[in-house]
């Protein structure tokens, strides 16, 4: 039987509680994939990828990697699947090098092949330099770079990663972003990474899942989710022209479908509408004798995809939320959430 | 825990099976003994240990030495239960620095994974869960017994040095029992501080607890007794007779609750072959009595139940940590 889906989840729900803090998650990962998990602090991520990999039991529903049940049989999934906690630590009086061999020890390895691929995995993600150092000398950048190695020594045909940009400086991240991409592209392993940064995760993701207060509200390609929102009526254009005319922007006001213009001290429009305005604003752009210097359709862009699920999201719990204590809480906090990206 | 052949056919054509439980637990045993033998606080207290013995030899060599050997039997016992005019014997420093060594092995077992973020890596990787506490443990029992053997070889060789004396061959027995006697309750102290490390967050309140409870136990636990004794049966005026021996055994019995106690009772009685009995004495059990010293097996035999209970007490600290351990959540 080939499974279609390497990840599938069917209903899972955890509860602390009364707290839930996954809701009837579906979810279903193709081999090969990089999958973004989108959502804020406190959404349930790290739970979710807790359950996957059999160290927190499911209130209800199931979770399987590769044909393997997460809560029964959590031996076998944890010797295909790597994880990358969020904030990975090391034994800090063992090298590198020491670290990694364990690592590979405690999956079965024989010491030899421990060894000889420490050094290969080492060098794959540039710390051979460091591999003889004692690990608590290690910087962060450094350790999440040995905990991407850590999670290869027992050449996992999956990886979750939690949280695998936080706290890494521009230069790491575009190294970990290659060595991901390399991960899915080279070795073909799918690779699940739950994340709050939208930025680096629209880089690598083949699709992404926004997950909200445990629930999963859309899935999908990024383009995919981006043209879901425009069928829904939500455009959203940046234009700037020159020279900066009143007359352009009170155009602009009247076009038919136009909700929203906002302008900022460049110049520069972000207009809200809910039909394509683009043709109409270009030809108003002529006609007031201006030169269009920049126009962009945002909604392909994640950022502007997730704040829109995040106002949805927000306004369906403030119409739901009655039942439910501290929604109106929660709504708040989201708001600052978003503010906040 | 693992389904044999769920049927679905990717576990046929998966080449790599997990790993033996076994590999697993021997890889974590092997790198916690090397933790610990290379830590500084093992360093610390097997100085400290060291110390202590020699100079509690020291007093008791010369104490020995002073006194005119009155009864030549069982000298080399007496290197271990003798006190000099200023130490403790060798017996009484190690029923009250014994626990220090349990504690001090194993009080940031499991929060010390916790805080530095190994655990979830740990808990990660295809071994059973509760091979990590195990592998604690298992190591941390190692190195006591390392320990004590250590102690007891250099008690024995340095006592043979200063005295000249070889040990007999019970004596010989008696020593070993005793070293066997004391890993045990070192053990006992293990898993307390196990249990501790496994509920407290932070390993320094693990430590505290632990060594509140060593002081409670060992200075203050025969207080508290003789207290509550002299409350339910007071000993005073003319019911006082008939009250002695309740008395007397409640005292005994609460001050059994603590394995330092126990430890104490049974120590004596294997390295001093004159103590016939623990407990109560009467007129009529000594009438009669010849006054020998007991051979090996009985002195074994009346500290059985003492062990029996150390080693039940290792076990329950052991099943508690282990079973707080299991139904933690892992996430740091």
């Amino acid at each position: 039987m080939a499974e279609p889906f390497i990840i599938e989840t069917k209903g899972l729900t955890k509860r602390y509680g009364e707290v839930t803090a996954v809701d009837g998650l579906d979810l279903a990962i193709r081999p090969g994939e990089v999958f973004g998990l989108l959502g804020p602090n406190g959404a349930g991520k790290t739970t979710t990828t807790l359950m996957l990999l059999g160290l927190t039991e499911p209130t209800e529903g199931t979770a399987s990697i590769d044909g393997f049940d997460c809560t029964r049989q959590p031996l076998k999934v944890k010797s295909i699947v790597g994880y990358l906690p969020d904030s990975v630590g090391f034994y800090p009086d063992m090298t590198g090098r020491q670290n990694l061999v364990f690592t590979g020890q405690l999956n079965g390895l024989d010491k030899a092949l421990c060894e000889q691929r420490a050094a290969q995995l080492l060098e794959r993600v540039g710390m051979t330099y460091a591999a003889d150092r004692k690990a608590g000398t290690y910087s962060r950048g450094m350790k999440q770079r040995l905990g991407i190695a850590d999670v290869l020594m027992k050449d996992p045909k999956v990886i979750i990663m939690d949280e695998p940009t936080l706290g890494i400086d521009p230069e790491g991240m575009r190294e970990l972003i290659s060595l991901i991409r390399e991960l899915s592209v080279q070795d073909g392993r799918t690779i699940l990474i739950s994340s709050h940064q939208l930025y680096q995760v629209q880089q690598i993701c083949d699709r992404v899942g926004i997950f909200v207060h445990g629930r999963l509200i859309a899935c999908g390609r990024i383009e995919d989710l981006g043209r879901q929102l425009e069928n829904e009526g939500n455009w959203s254009l940046d234009l700037q022209a020159e020279p900066n005319k009143k007359e352009l922007y009170e155009k602009l006001s009247d076009l038919a479908g136009v909700k929203r213009i906002e302008q900022d001290a460049t110049g520069l429009m972000r207009i809200e509408s809910s039909r394509d305005i683009r043709r109409d604003a270009t030809t108003l752009v002529m006609e007031t004798g201006c030169v269009l210097t920049q126009l962009h359709q945002r909604g392909g862009d994640l950022d502007e995809i997730y704040h829109k699920y995040f106002e949805k999201a927000g306004e369906n719990d403030e119409r739901a939320g009655g039942g439910k204590t501290g929604g109106k809480f929660r709504s708040l906090f989201h708001r600052e959430q978003v503010s906040g990206q | 825990m693992v389904r044999p052949a769920a049927s679905s056919g990717p576990s046929s054509t998966e080449s790599r099976c997990p790993a033996s439980n076994g590999a697993g637990l021997y890889a974590l045993y092997r790198k916690e003994l090397a933790d610990h033998l290379t830590s500084n606080r093992f360093f610390l207290v097997s100085a400290l240990l060291l110390i202590v013995s020699a100079a509690s030899l020291g007093g008791a060599v010369s104490s020995l030495g002073g006194s005119s050997v009155d009864s030549s039997e069982f000298l080399f016992l007496k290197l271990f239960t003798t006190s000099g005019n200023s130490i403790y014997s060798f017996a009484t420093f190690i029923a009250f620095l014994g626990p220090l060594v349990g504690i001090t092995l194993g009080f940031d077992a499991i929060n010390n994974e916790r805080s530095q973020g190994t655990l979830n890596r740990l808990a990660a990787q295809p071994i059973y869960r509760d091979s990590i506490i195990n592998a604690k443990f298992l190591a941390g029992a190692t190195v006591i017994l390392m320990l004590t053997l250590t102690l007891g070889l250099f008690m024995s060789g340095a006592g043979l040095l200063l005295i000249g004396i070889p040990p007999s061959g019970e004596e010989v027995c008696r020593i070993i029992a005793y070293f066997l006697l004391s890993a045990v309750y070192m053990s006992v102290w293990l898993a307390l501080a196990i249990i501790f490390s496994v509920v407290c967050k932070h390993a320094a309140t693990a430590a505290l607890a632990s060594i509140s409870i060593w002081l409670f136990l060992s200075l203050f636990m025969s207080l508290v007794a003789s207290g509550i004794s002299n409350v339910l049966f007071p000993v005073e005026g003319i019911e006082g007779y008939g009250n002695m021996m309740k008395n007397y055994e409640l005292d005994l019995a609460l001050n059994r609750i603590s394995p330092y106690y126990l430890f104490t009772e049974a120590a004596t009685t294997i390295l001093n072959p004159s103590v016939r009995s623990i407990g109560i004495v009467t007129m009529s059990s000594v009438s009669g009595a010849i006054d020998a010293p007991l051979p090996f097996g009985q002195s074994l035999l009346l500290i059985w139940p003492h062990l029996v209970v150390m080693i039940a007490l290792a076990a329950a600290g052991f099943a508690i940590a282990y079973v707080s351990f299991m139904r933690q959540e892992i996430r740091a």
